[in-house]
Parts: C-alpha cells; structure tokens; sequence
C-alpha cells in the first residue's frame, strides 16, 4: 500500500493559511507569522511571504523547511535570468509556471515538497494571481485565492465581497476580515501577521502586527452555566 | 583564400591569430543561395532565394518555422541547418513546456551561438557550415538577427547572407532608415526588391523565392506562392533592368487578376532578357 508519509516523510514544522486577491494596483497577500510543530504553537516569528525578482510575490503554507528549499531554488532561477542582462525577465506568470513543475515532478518521484504556494505579480500592467495546491502540482489562477482554512472560511467571504480595483485600504480591510476569523476558527493561526503589496513598482512586506479580538462574549462570562458539576 | 600548413585542424591558430577551419566554414555560407532578412518595429520578413539541383527535383528548404513567434532562414550546408533549426525548436519547446510563455529570441541566439562555439575548439568537431538569420519578437519588440558559423551573433536591421548578397546588402543599406516605421507590405516588397537585386538577369517569380513574416500579432508563418506572386505583380518587380523606384501601377494590376501561378507571372511583363527558362519545374509546389 502506497502512503504519502511511508514513501515521502511527516511534515515538522507547518505554517497555515496564505491568502492573496487582486486589487486595484496589483497584488495583496496575507499570512500569519506561526510556525507550528504538531500542535504546539511553537516558532512566532516566521515569515511565510517572501518576493522572487521584481516581479512576484510568494506565499506558503505547509512544511517551512521546504519553502525555504524552493526558495533556493527560485534564487538561483532568477540568478541566472538576470545574469541574461539582455532586457527580459521572469514574469509571475513565468515562476508560477515554473513552480508547478518542479512541484509536480517532486510528487511524480514520490518526494514531494509539503506546500501549498501563492504566488502574485505584476508585469507591463499585467496582474497575475495563481496558486500551486499542496504537494500534487494542481495550479490555477484567480482572482482571490487561499491555502489549506483558508479555502474554507476566507473564500467564501471573498466570493461575496471581493470586486474589482480594490482600492489598497479596501483590500486590507477585507484580508483583515479574513484573517480574523481564521484567528478565531483555525487553531494553529496566530494573532501576528503580515500583509505584503505588490505592484509595478515592487515588494512590500509590512511588520507584523496583531489584530484586534473580542472575547467578551456572554457566554464565556459564565461558562458553567447550565453545566452542572462543572468548574 | 589559399591553402596553408595552418588551416587542417580547427583547434590550430595561424600565426597571424586567425582559425582558418572557421573561415572556410564561413566561406561555406558565401556559396549558399541568397537569404535576406528586415525589419521594422513590429514586423520581421525573412526570404530566400530557392535553388533545385534540377528541373526535376524539389527545391531545397530554407526557411525554417521554429516556433510561433520565431523563424529562421539559413544559408550554407542545408543539413547543418536542418539540425540547428531542429535544436532551436526543441529550446523553445522546452521553455514554453516550463515557463508557460515564449523564449525571447534573444536568448535562443546566444544559445545557438554559444553551440557554434563549441566546435571551434574541439578537435573531433568541425564547425557548422551554415550562416542563419534568426527573426523574432520578444517582450522589447521585433527582432534580426545574424548567427555565424564562427559563434559570432549580431543584430540588424537588415541583412543579407549567400551568394550574390552584397547587391541586396546595398539596396538595404540604401533604405533601411525607412524600415523602422515601415508598413508590412513595403517590408515584404523591400524583401522582394533585395531578392530580385541578387537575381542577374533571371526573372524573380514566386517559384523561385521564398518569403516568410512574423510580427503585429501574426505567428510566423510562410506567405504562400500565390501571395507571393501578386505581389510581385503588384509591385511590379520583373527584370533586372527596372530600377527599383520605377513601378507601373494600373497595367501589372490587371494582370495581377489573373491569379498567379509562375506562367502567368511570365507573361506579365515582358523583362526583355529572353526570358528562356520560363515555366514552372514540375515539382513546383
């Protein structure tokens, strides 16, 4: 019997969500800082969204080590394109594609890399949004996207309230939206995130910051009511 | 270019610093039938001369598709061009296959170039007999370029390989500053004018020559005999003595008409050479 774990390991250290939409001027990308160790919450200061040329933006979930092989691999992939010095580049669309290969082919030999990765862009004017899911090699492109709890309780936010140019504040606030409730819903999630732009012009990747919660619920104010015995 | 005790092996210099192997092979594209090459900011015409070894036989294949967005046109040993052009195609497949987007054509030069260089400087080897005019579009626009069997690329404007070559380069470099801006069609008739300069005395028709385009949204392909041949109506592009400035408008036109396979292309202006070796070879394609 073939199991992924006996042929091609466990992951140790994991991030969860990433998730990107487009807006007005290119490219929003969000993820926290955790990186769990099963289900301890156990390394608070990983950055999981890393730029790749001029043109792109990466984003991963999954196994932090192989992201950080992949982005080897990427360095040496835009090396050599700009040891070319002849005027062309590695667009987002060119990375993505180039992602899904080596992702595929690892999976093919049994020896995948355990990530899922969005990767965004802007070329000549051209926003560009794919992701590659998990280990397999699937890749798509869209207009929002998200791995892992991510697909399960930001997209469906998204699909209602994503539109077209965004403006940069819009498009914050709506990740923000996202990540709230991933901070309450996902319990390997962390209240410190990132949230990472690009457009023409280039990369930015923000500090981290923390998002407001409220726990003030009635319900938590008395838990055991209605439960008796308990404490 | 004599015989000397220097020019047996490729990987020996001459004590004047010069690989006469490289030369020669440089000579062997010189003794291929014309193949010229222009363009404008969006579009790139390549044509060829075709020569067939007999009436009987097809012509030799000169113009190479190597991918939609480049072409090439080669001159020299045919074979050797035939392999080059089977490389080229395999690179831009394989970047397609990974990238999901054309190899910039500048890139497969220096690739091409880079494997002519090889074989300047290994022994077992010797050098590609085959001079190739690349055409291309990238990301920066549309693109000439020549590689030499020497590993030397360079890129133009225009230009002209093979045999009888310096009669076109000279019309070209008359009137390459109008290229630039140039329409499609002057570009395609300036390829059709160039190829009539290398042609002495024979008659240019759509039989004999090859005429291929890639640019302004259209993948590369070759123009088909009967386009061809219009156009040549059209332009009125005949006999040698006809400056290339001079054109009869309304007469040719309605030749023209009269669709254009080779024999009809005969009688349409009379060039006033004789014109005895008219007619079609019967493997005209």
């Amino acid at each position: 019997m073939i199991f992924v774990e006996l042929l091609c390991r466990y992951p140790y250290v994991t991030g969860t969500s990433v998730i990107g939409i487009k807006y007005k001027d290119g490219i929003l990308m969000a993820a926290d800082m955790g990186g769990s160790y099963g289900s301890t919450l156990r390394y608070k200061s990983v950055e999981r969204m890393k730029p790749i040329g001029k043109h792109s933006l990466l984003g991963a979930s999954g196994e932090i080590s192989d992201f950080q092989e992949l982005l080897r691999y990427l360095d040496e992939l835009i090396l050599y394109d700009n040891m070319w010095d002849d005027g062309n580049s590695l667009g987002p669309k060119e990375v993505h594609s180039y992602l899904t290969r080596v992702m595929y082919n690892r999976r093919n030999k049994f020896n995948p890399l355990w990530n899922s990765l969005v990767l965004g862009g802007v070329k000549k004017g051209q926003k560009y949004l794919g992701t590659v899911v998990s280990m397999i090699g699937v890749h798509f492109e869209d207009n929002h996207v998200a791995t892992g709890f991510g697909n399960h309780l930001a997209r469906p936010i998204l699909r209602d309230e994503w539109h077209e140019n965004l403006s940069f504040e819009d498009g914050v606030k709506l990740l923000e939206k996202c990540m709230l409730v991933l901070l309450y819903r996902d319990r390997s999630a962390i209240n410190k995130l990132q949230i990472a732009k690009i457009t023409e012009e280039g990369t930015t990747i923000s500090p981290p910051y923390s998002l407001k919660t409220f726990w003030g619920f009635s319900a938590f104010k008395n838990p055991t009511l209605g439960a008796e015995g308990s404490w | 270019m004599f015989r000397n005790q220097y020019d047996t092996d490729v990987t020996t210099w001459s004590p004047a610093g010069r690989l006469f192997q490289v030369e020669y092979a440089m000579e062997a594209v010189k003794q291929g039938s014309a193949a010229i090459g222009l363009r404008s900011m969006t579009h790139v015409v390549l044509a060829c001369v075709n020569k067939a070894n007999s009436e009987l036989s097809s012509h030799q294949k000169k113009i190479f598709k190597v991918d939609d967005h480049i072409g090439v046109a080669i001159a020299g040993l045919t074979a050797d061009g035939r392999v080059l052009s089977k490389y080229m195609r395999s690179e831009c497949i394989n970047y397609s296959f990974t990238y999901d987007s054309p190899l910039p054509v500048g890139r497969l030069v220096v690739q091409l170039a880079d494997k002519a260089q090889v074989c300047t400087q290994r022994s077992w080897k010797r050098p590609y007999g085959v001079g190739l005019l690349a055409a291309g579009l990238d990301e920066s626009g549309a693109h000439l370029y020549y590689n030499c069997p020497s590993g030397n690329y360079f890129e133009y404007q225009a230009f002209a390989i093979g045999s009888r070559s310096q009669a076109a380069k000279t019309y070209l470099e008359r009137r390459f500053e109008t290229f630039v801006n140039a329409s499609r069609e002057d570009l395609i008739k300036d390829a059709l004018i160039a190829i009539r300069e290398t042609l002495q005395g024979e008659r240019l028709k759509s039989s004999i020559c090859t005429v291929a385009v890639v640019g302004g949204g259209e993948p590369f392909h070759i123009l088909d005999p009967e386009t061809i041949q219009h156009l040549i109506d059209a332009f009125e592009i005949v006999g040698d003595e006809d400056p290339p400035a001079n054109e009869q408008g309304a007469a040719a036109a309605a030749d023209a008409e009269e669709g254009a396979t080779a024999e009809q292309g005969a009688t349409a202006g009379e060039g006033g050479d004789g014109a005895a070796d008219e007619g079609a070879a019967p493997m005209d394609i």
